[in-house]
């Protein structure tokens, strides 16, 4: 078996392989959905608490403060420490709420960011399923969270929750209409909806480069579009603390909180993640055309580091909007999408169309 | 009698919702009760009282200078101006000479007081908005000015410096360098609290067009301070009728028209502007003299009714004495600018969103103690 950082795919085989070799397929397949799950899990827990430590620290040197300091060098067991708590934190029953939909809640919000990461191209052969409807996939899969919260925010028997809830349905409703259209313009122009081809087809320049203006306004309102689907600042209307204490959440405690809480740390995770798939190349180096000494030192760096580092720039872009920008109100939210962004959107696809007709795309 | 207490609150047909007394944006222990159709408000309900301490009766067992430690406890962000409202009007009652010095610290100190009060506010208020970072910045600057309370006064939030004739003690031979440092620091600062927050298109508009009040309105119910200057009012005290120095400095009174939640805002930011001008207008002509009068060691009042108002941060607080020549009060009335405020805040919210109802209140500036005093 050979290694290589640069290309999973000959480690992933290998593993394929010598499964196959010491037992029937059927049960080969089934350890390998296993091992896919179990690793999967437990990136899902490292990237949550390391995004939670991230968003301290970031909000914190915004915010003229420290930030977490005290466990461990620079506090980096902070989170895991909260963690733990939160394991051990009673969960406080709630009279008169809908049991059974109370605690199936935050199961289909985890279970929705869950099934995401596994399209998710991470490196060159690292992505545990490649459908050729991949992006499709992720969005039909993403947009299962918002049954959890209409949930949560119904079940809890809580005027806050079920305010915070109808907001947040009408937001995601809204809101996914915008992401759907950026991600099919940018399926316009990789013509492919397989997210391994849309990645192998930014080799010689990402889109939001080589796809001209289109690209680029896609990419805009993808990220704004999308920090309102994952119910971030300046779109956090669902959970507004100064309105609705913490909106849908409001009476969830210990484990059951923490899984909003990670939930929703995963899917800026998955947002900047499908972000930089479709619009910075996903795990493929920085390449100009012509450049070859330049090209041979970008490939050099291997694409994981590559596709956590865009993803990192972009998750920082969102922590900034959160910590800077004030809260928008329902109605500005709704305007927001249905009177610019929509349209703006539209027009955009249709821009996308003519250029990717006219052949002037590569 | 279930019945009658349903049919008060709300009808059926509202959704009627509890902010408070524990929630975060009412500052406090206010409680709201809201009827709301959707997201919108049809009317709301202040409920007043959690914190009631019945500072006014207590006054009636207490001696001059023990009730101006009370005074700090009402609105615990103007606490000096408390202190000097209730002092001046001990001093107006005995017709006695202050000196000087006395007047020009006491209004510095006053100034002072009203920055970090306002910084408060824009803190809060950015908080309000969902914009928490401005909740750092604000306490950052403010805590400069606590030092220099601390510094002078002893004590940081509730100072009680005053006492009636003059103050505790003399000021501290840092004072004027500390303040005028930190007026050349906050003249650096100031203008990131426009970047962050004034020209932000969210701010703007969540704010402007929010929570009218029109110019009669605000005469009507009573509306001082900044809220009645953003409707146009001419309300400022130290200017309409001048106490302590503020006859000897020049400023302008902040005015606008609109009368929304922006303005509010807008007054409240261009105040801390033109208190800075006021104390470097007296910073460097504080006279020598006595930093109190001779007063006698038991005061009596002489009998009558004796009123004097100032302006605090939030507004016009007025202080009324009625006296039957003892060494205590026979009554005391504070006029307190919050209590005023809080009446019409159903008429000012009534047909907005639940989140202009947080922007609203917080644009009022609540300081919930001295609602219930």
């Amino acid at each position: 078996m050979e290694f290589s950082i640069y290309d999973f795919s000959s480690f992933t085989a290998w593993i394929d392989q010598s499964l196959r070799a010491a037992m029937a397929p059927g049960w080969a397949i089934a350890i390998e959905l296993v091992i896919i799950g179990v690793v999967i899990l437990a990136f899902y827990a490292l990237v949550g608490l390391f995004l939670i430590y991230a968003e301290r620290k970031v909000c914190a040197f915004m915010q003229n403060r420290l930030g977490p300091n005290r466990l461990g060098p620079y506090g980096i067991f902070q989170t895991v420490a909260d963690m733990f708590k939160l394991l051990f934190c009673e969960i406080i029953p709630i009279k008169n709420s809908d049991k059974v939909l109370f605690n199936l809640a935050p199961y289909i919000v985890i279970i929705a960011s869950f099934l995401t990461l596994g399209a998710l191209p991470f490196a060159k052969g690292l992505q545990a399923v490649d459908l050729n409807i991949g992006i499709f996939y992720i969005i039909a899969i993403s947009s299962m969270s918002v049954v959890g919260v209409l949930l949560a925010g119904w079940s809890s028997n809580n005027k806050y929750s079920l305010i915070g809830a109808m907001r947040s349905g009408a937001q995601i409703v809204s809101y996914e209409l915008s992401v759907g259209l950026s991600v099919i313009t940018i399926v316009v122009l990789a013509g492919t909806m397989q997210i391994s081809e849309i990645v192998e087809a930014q080799r010689w320049g990402w889109f939001v480069f080589s796809g001209h203006i289109p690209a680029f306004i896609a990419f805009i309102i993808f990220l704004i579009a999308s920090t309102a689907e994952i119910n971030r600042g300046p779109f956090d209307l669902a959970e507004a603390e100064s309105e609705l204490t913490a909106g849908f959440h409001t009476e969830y405690s210990g484990i059951k909180f923490a899984f909003f809480f990670l939930a929703e740390f995963i899917n800026m995770f998955i947002v900047s993640g499908v972000a930089v798939t479709l619009f910075l190349g996903g795990w493929m180096p920085l390449h100009i055309y012509g450049w070859n000494g330049f090209n041979a030192v970008m490939d050099f760096i291997p694409p994981i580091f590559w596709f956590f580092g865009k993803t990192a720039f972009v998750i920082f872009i969102i922590m900034w909007f959160k910590w800077t920008f004030p809260r928008l109100r329902i109605d500005q939210l709704l305007k927001l999408e249905w009177n610019y962004l929509l349209p703006i959107n539209l027009v955009n696809l249709l821009l996308m169309a003519f250029i990717v007709l006219m052949g002037w795309h590569w | 009698m279930e019945e009658q207490v349903k049919k008060i609150i709300s009808d059926d047909e509202e959704y009627v919702i509890n902010m408070g007394p524990q929630h975060p944006s009412t500052h406090g222990v206010l409680r709201l009760v809201v009827s709301l159709k959707g997201e919108t408000v049809k009317r709301v309900e202040p409920h007043v009282g959690y914190i009631h301490r019945g500072i006014e009766k207590m006054t009636e067992n207490l001696t001059y200078p023990q009730i101006v430690h009370l005074t700090d406890r009402m609105d615990y962000l103007s606490a000096h101006i408390n202190n000097e409202a209730f002092c001046l009007t001990v001093e107006k009652a005995l017709e006695a000479e202050i000196p000087e010095r006395v007047k020009y610290v006491r209004t510095i100190l006053s100034e002072l007081t009203r920055i970090q009060s306002h910084q408060l506010f824009w803190a809060s208020f950015g908080m309000d908005l969902g914009g928490l970072t401005c909740f750092f910045y604000g306490l950052r600057d403010r805590e400069k000015i606590l030092d220099i309370f601390e510094e002078t006064c002893g004590g940081r939030m509730i100072v009680s410096y005053n006492t009636p004739g003059g103050l505790m003690n003399d000021i501290h031979p840092n004072f004027q360098k500390g303040v005028k440092d930190f007026i050349k620091y906050f003249r650096k600062k100031l203008p990131e609290y426009d970047q962050l927050l004034t020209g932000n298109v969210i701010f703007e508009q969540r704010t402007k067009n929010v929570g009218m009040v029109t110019r009669d309105e605000a005469i009507a119910w009573g509306m001082t301070g900044p809220v009645g200057r953003a409707s146009g009012f001419s309300c400022d005290i130290r200017k309409h009728n001048p106490y302590s120095a503020y006859d000897k400095v020049n400023f302008k009174e902040i005015l606008y028209t609109e009368g929304d939640t922006y303005h509010r805002y807008k007054v409240r930011m261009d105040e801390m502007w033109e208190s800075m001008n006021i104390i470097e207008q007296l910073i460097d002509n504080i006279p020598e003299g006595p930093y109190s009068a001779k007063m006698k060691p038991v005061i009596k009042l002489p009998e009558g009714e004796y009123y004097q108002s100032v302006e605090t941060a939030r507004g016009e607080l007025g202080v009324f004495i009625v006296s039957d020549g003892n060494k205590n009060p026979y009554r005391v009335k504070f006029r307190s600018p919050n209590f005023v405020h809080l009446a019409p805040l159903d008429l000012m919210s009534r047909g907005y969103k639940i989140a202009d109802l947080v922007a609203i209140s917080g644009s009022l500036d609540f300081v919930i103690p001295d609602i219930d005093r």
